[in-house]
C-alpha cells in the first residue's frame, strides 16, 4: 500500500501551456510538470514559427536580407535592420553621413521605447491589471504614427539600407518627436503609479525568478533580463555604434536578479532613451540621407560579426562571405533564444502564477527564438 | 590584454592552435577533439577568463562541417573566435561544451537540428526548431527539398 | 389601491386582501409565492443584464475607450444581443464528463444566488422573506454556491478546470469567515439578525457612522472579503484568463455559461446589497441629527432609490478594484485571509462588543 502511495506521489502532473495561450506571448509551447501548484520542470518547445530565415538569406542580396531581419524580433525592427546595415558598411569601409547617424540613433531609441511600452502593457495584463494594456498601447500609438509618417510602416519598416536610409525623414519628424517626448515624460510617472508601486504587483515580482550573475553570463542572457542580474552587457556602452559614444546616458544595472529588478531595468531604460533622444533631436545636421552605394553589393571574402543592442538583448549578425553578391552563411544571434534557455533554471520551485510573471519579465518575442 | 599577449597565452594552453590572418577578432583553428578541454581551460584561466559564449554557429564548408565559437571575457573585455572542423559528413560528432557554457545547450541542439552534427555527452540532443519527424538537415549545402524549397 | 412609494406595506396588504377575497388560503399562498418568484426572477434578469452592461461601460471608460456603443443608444441593448447569442449557441457535450453533475452545476449556482436575493429588503415593505435570522440565512445560502463551482470544475474532466475549481473552493471557504465575522460585528451593534430590524435601527444614523471605528474596519474587511467571495477583482484567479484559460467554466458553452456569468454579477450585487443594508442604512435616507431641513429633503427621495444608489456605489467600487489591481497569487490570497484579515476581524468583534457594552456608540 505504501508503495502505491509513493508511486502516486511521484507521478508528475503534466500540463501543457500550449502554443496557443494568452500569456506565452506567441507560439511557444511550455510543458510543465507540476506537483500541486509548484512547477518542477519547464520544457520549452519552440519552432512553431521557424521560417528558415538563415537558409533564405543564402539566396538573397544584402539589401534583401534587411527585410527579413525586420521579421525576427519585430518589436525592435529598426535595430535589427541597423545590425545588417552596419555590418555591410563596415565591411565595405563606407562612412555614412552624420545626418544618417543622428536619425538612426533617434529612431532606434524610439523603437526601444515602443518595445518597452508593449512589454509593460503585456506584463500588466499577465499579472491581471488589464487596464495597463490599454494605457501602454495608447501611448505606443504616438510612436507608431511618427514611424508611419516617415517610413510608411507601423510595425515593420525596413527603413535603413546599407549606406544610409531609404528616404529622408518627413519634415514633421522633429516636431512630432519633441511633442511625443514632452507627452511621454508626463505619462511615465503614471505607469509607476499604476503598476510599479502597487503592493500586489511587488508581492508577485519581488524575489521571484532569481537569476544569478554567473548564470546570466553562462546562459548568455543579455539585455534587460541580464542587466537585472548585474551583467553589464549593454552593447551601446561596450561596443558603441551610431552615436552612442557621443551622448550621455547611464547603463541601468540592478543586482537582485528577480522579476522586479528586470521590471525596473526596463522602466529606467525608457527614461534613458528619452534623454538620448532629447540630446539629439535638435541637432540633426543637414546633409545627404545616404552615402553613394553601388546597386550590387558584394562583400569582400571573409567573416564579419556585428552586434547591436536590441530591446531584448544583444542581437548579432555573423556573415561568412565568399565574395559573391549573396552571403555564404548568415547566422543571427538572437537574444531571445539565449533568454529562453534560462527558463528551466529560474522557474522550478515556484508556482504557475510565478511562471507567468517570469515569462512576462523576460519579454519573449517568439519569432526571434525560432527565426 | 591585446592580441599578441592573447596569442602567447593561447599557444601556451594549446600549442596546436592555428591562427588566422586578417580577421575581425582573433581567430584560431583547433583540432575538433580538443574543444572541450580547451574551452574549459580558457574559461577557468585567471589571466584570460573567457566566460561569455555569445555566438555558437554551425557552418557547412562544402567538403566539411564546422562549428564556430565566439567567446568574450566579461572581466578583461577581449574576444576570441574558436573554429573546429570535421570532415566526416556522414556522422559528424564533436564534444559538447554545455557543461562549461550553459547557453550551449540550446545552441548545440539547433546545430544538430540544422546541420546534423552530433554533440557527445549532451544531456538532451534532439531537434529544437524542426519537428521530431523531420528528415534531413536543412542548412547543409547539399540539402534537397523538392516540396518546400523553391530554387531560382 | 394605495401605491405609496414610501411604504409598500399598504400595497402588499392590498394584494393580500384582494387575493383572500378571491380564493382559498392555500391558493392565496401559492399565488403570492408565484408573484414573488416572478418578480424576483424579473428583477434578477434585468439587473443582471444591466450590470454586465455597466461593467463593460465602466471598464471601457477606465481603459480610455468607449465600451459598447453600437447596439441601441449608447450600446444599451448590447447585453440583450449577447444574451440572444448565448441562448442560440450550441451546447457542447463533453465526451468523458460526468453528465449529471456537469448539467446540474450551473443550476446550483443560480439557485443559491436567487435564494439570497429573496431575503434582501429593497424598500419599506418590499421584503420577500423576513426571517429573524436574516443575516445568517443570507450567509448560509450564498456559501452553497461553492458547491456549484467545485462540481463544475470536477465534472468537466479537464485539468485546467480542476485546478481552477480547487483554487476557487479554497478561496471561497476561507473568505466566508471574514464576511461572516464582519457581519457579526454589525449584528452586535444592531442587536438583531433580522434584516428589517437592522434597517429600522438605522433610521437615526447609518451603522457605519454609529459604530465609528469598528464599523468602519468591518466595512473595509467586508468589501475585501466580499470581492474575494464572488471571485472578482484582484481575487479572480479561478477564472484568470491569462493563466488557465477560463478556469472552472472553460468547458461550458451557451446558456450554461450564461448562468455562471450571470451568477457572478448577481453575487456581486448581493454582496453590495448586504453592504448597503447592514453598513449604509439599506433603504433609509441619510439622517444627521439637528439638520431638520436637510433630513426632510433626504427623506423626500423614495427609499427604493436610496437602496439602489447605495448598492450602485458599492458595485462601482468593486468594479474599480477589478480594473485597477493586478491579480493575487493563490498563496498570497490565502495568507491575506488567514494571517491578516482573520485576526483583525476577531479583534474587531471584541472591540465592537466592548463598545456596545459600554454604550460608546452614537
Amino acid at each position: 500500500m505504501t508503495d502505491l502511495i509513493q508511486e502516486i506521489e511521484q507521478q508528475e502532473y503534466i500540463i501543457n501551456m500550449g502554443p496557443q495561450h494568452p500569456s506565452t506571448h506567441g507560439v511557444l509551447r511550455l510543458v510543465l510538470s507540476l506537483k500541486g501548484e509548484i512547477v518542477k520542470n519547464v520544457e520549452p518547445h519552440c519552432g512553431y514559427i521557424h521560417r528558415g530565415i538563415e537558409k533564405m538569406c543564402e539566396k538573397l542580396t544584402y539589401q534583401q536580407i534587411i527585410h527579413l531581419t525586420d521579421r525576427l524580433d519585430y518589436l525592435s525592427a529598426h535595430i535589427n535592420n541597423a545590425a545588417v546595415c552596419l555590418l555591410v558598411e563596415k565591411a565595405l569601409g563606407i562612412e555614412v553621413p552624420e545626418r544618417v547617424k543622428y536619425i538612426r540613433t533617434i529612431i532606434d531609441e524610439l523603437t526601444r521605447i515602443a518595445s518597452h511600452q508593449l512589454w509593460w502593457c503585456s506584463f500588466g495584463m499577465d499579472l491581471g491589471g488589464l487596464t495597463c494594456f490599454f494605457y501602454g498601447l495608447r501611448d505606443r500609438e504616438h510612436i507608431l504614427d511618427i514611424f508611419e509618417e516617415t517610413t510608411g510602416g507601423r510595425l515593420i519598416q525596413s527603413y535603413y539600407t546599407p549606406g544610409g536610409l531609404m528616404k529622408d525623414i518627413h519634415p514633421n519628424f522633429q516636431k512630432r518627436v519633441k511633442d511625443f517626448i514632452k507627452y511621454f515624460r508626463k505619462i511615465l510617472p503614471e505607469y509607476d503609479q499604476l503598476l510599479t508601486g502597487n503592493v500586489i504587483m511587488q508581492a508577485r515580482s519581488k524575489g521571484i525568478g532569481k537569476l544569478s550573475l554567473e548564470d546570466a553570463i553562462s546562459f548568455g542572457a543579455t539585455g534587460p533580463s541580464g542587466r537585472g542580474s548585474g551583467f553589464a552587457c549593454d552593447v551601446r556602452k561596450l561596443h558603441p555604434y551610431h552615436l552612442y559614444d557621443k551622448v550621455n546616458f547611464k547603463e541601468i544595472l540592478y543586482q537582485e536578479g528577480d522579476t522586479f529588478a528586470r521590471y525596473k531595468v526596463r522602466m529606467d531604460e525608457m527614461w534613458e532613451s528619452m534623454s538620448i533622444i532629447e540630446q539629439l533631436i535638435d541637432n540633426i545636421p543637414e546633409g545627404d540621407f545616404t552615402a553613394k552605394m553601388k546597386p550590387i553589393i558584394k562583400l569582400p571574402e571573409g567573416e564579419y560579426y556585428q552586434r547591436v543592442e536590441a530591446a531584448r538583448g544583444e542581437f548579432g549578425v555573423y556573415i561568412l562571405s565568399k565574395g559573391d553578391k549573396y552571403p555564404y552563411r548568415v547566422k543571427f544571434r538572437s537574444p531571445n533564444f539565449s533568454n529562453l534557455s534560462i527558463l528551466n533554471t529560474i522557474v522550478p520551485g515556484q508556482k504557475i502564477a510565478d511562471l507567468v510573471a517570469i515569462g512576462g519579465s523576460l519579454d519573449y518575442v517568439i519569432p526571434d527564438i525560432d527565426r | 590584454m591585446n592580441n599578441e599577449e592573447l596569442k602567447q597565452t593561447i599557444l601556451s594552453i594549446l600549442p596546436s592552435a592555428v591562427f588566422e590572418e586578417n580577421t575581425q577578432f582573433l581567430t584560431i583553428q583547433i583540432p575538433a577533439d580538443q574543444i572541450h578541454d580547451f574551452a574549459k581551460k580558457i574559461k577557468e584561466s585567471e589571466t584570460i577568463s573567457f566566460d561569455y559564449l555569445f555566438c555558437l554557429t554551425g557552418i557547412d564548408y562544402g567538403d566539411s562541417l564546422g562549428v564556430i565559437y565566439h567567446l568574450r571575457s566579461t572581466k578583461y573585455r577581449h574576444e576570441i573566435v574558436v573554429k573546429i572542423k570535421t570532415s566526416d559528413r556522414e556522422t559528424p560528432a564533436v564534444d559538447t561544451v554545455c557543461d562549461i557554457y550553459k547557453t550551449a545547450e540550446f545552441h548545440e541542439r539547433e546545430i544538430f537540428d540544422l546541420f546534423g552534427i552530433k554533440f557527445n555527452h549532451h544531456p538532451d540532443l534532439r531537434r529544437i526548431l524542426l519537428d521530431e519527424s523531420w528528415e534531413g538537415h536543412p542548412l547543409r549545402k547539399d540539402y534537397i527539398d523538392e516540396v518546400n524549397i523553391v530554387e531560382r | 389601491m394605495d401605491l405609496n412609494i414610501y411604504d409598500f406595506t399598504s400595497f402588499t396588504k392590498w394584494i393580500d386582501t384582494s387575493l383572500h377575497e378571491m380564493m382559498s388560503p392555500f391558493w392565496v399562498t401559492a399565488c403570492e409565492m408565484t408573484i414573488i418568484g416572478v418578480a424576483i426572477l424579473a428583477f434578477y434578469a434585468v439587473v443582471g443584464l444591466y450590470l454586465v452592461y455597466a461593467e463593460r461601460k465602466i471598464c471601457g471608460f477606465m481603459q480610455n475607450r468607449v465600451g459598447p456603443n453600437r447596439v441601441g443608444p449608447f450600446g444599451f441593448f448590447q447585453t440583450i444581443a449577447d444574451l440572444i447569442k448565448l441562448l442560440i449557441k450550441e451546447l457542447v457535450i463533453i465526451k468523458n464528463a460526468d453528465k449529471f453533475l456537469f448539467n446540474i452545476a450551473p443550476f446550483i449556482i443560480i439557485i443559491t444566488s436567487f435564494l439570497a436575493i429573496a431575503a434582501i429588503p429593497f424598500a419599506k415593505g418590499l421584503h420577500a422573506m423576513d426571517f429573524n435570522i436574516g443575516v445568517l440565512y443570507v450567509m448560509a445560502v450564498s456559501s452553497m454556491g461553492v458547491i456549484g463551482i467545485l462540481l463544475a470544475g470536477w465534472s468537466s474532466n479537464n485539468k485546467y478546470s480542476l485546478i481552477g475549481a480547487m483554487r476557487s473552493g479554497a478561496q471561497i471557504v476561507s473568505y466566508e469567515l471574514s464576511v461572516g465575522l464582519s457581519l457579526i460585528t454589525m449584528v452586535i451593534l444592531a442587536g438583531s439578525m433580522q434584516l428589517s430590524a437592522i434597517v429600522d435601527g438605522q433610521a437615526h444614523g447609518w451603522f457605519i457612522f454609529k459604530g465609528h471605528i469598528p464599523a468602519f474596519i468591518a466595512f473595509i474587511i467586508f468589501i475585501i472579503a466580499g470581492t474575494a467571495e464572488t471571485n472578482r477583482g484582484p481575487f479572480d484567479l479561478a477564472e484568470a484568463e491569462s493563466e488557465l484559460t477560463a478556469g472552472f467554466h472553460t468547458e461550458y458553452s451557451g446558456i450554461k455559461f450564461a448562468f455562471f456569468f450571470l451568477a457572478e454579477y448577481m453575487n456581486m450585487f448581493i454582496i453590495a446589497s448586504i453592504a448597503a443594508t447592514v453598513f449604509w442604512g439599506g433603504w433609509q435616507p441619510l439622517w444627521i441629527s439637528g439638520w431638520d431641513s436637510f433630513n426632510h429633503v433626504m427623506a423626500w427621495i423614495p427609499p427604493f432609490i436610496w437602496y439602489i444608489s447605495k448598492t450602485a456605489v458599492v458595485i462601482f467600487i468593486m468594479m474599480w478594484f477589478k480594473w485597477t489591481f493586478p491579480r493575487l497569487r493563490i498563496d498570497q490570497l490565502l495568507t491575506l485571509e488567514w494571517k491578516y484579515l482573520l485576526p483583525i476581524n476577531l479583534f474587531n468583534v471584541l472591540l465592537m462588543a466592548f463598545i456596545v457594552l459600554k454604550g460608546w456608540h452614537f
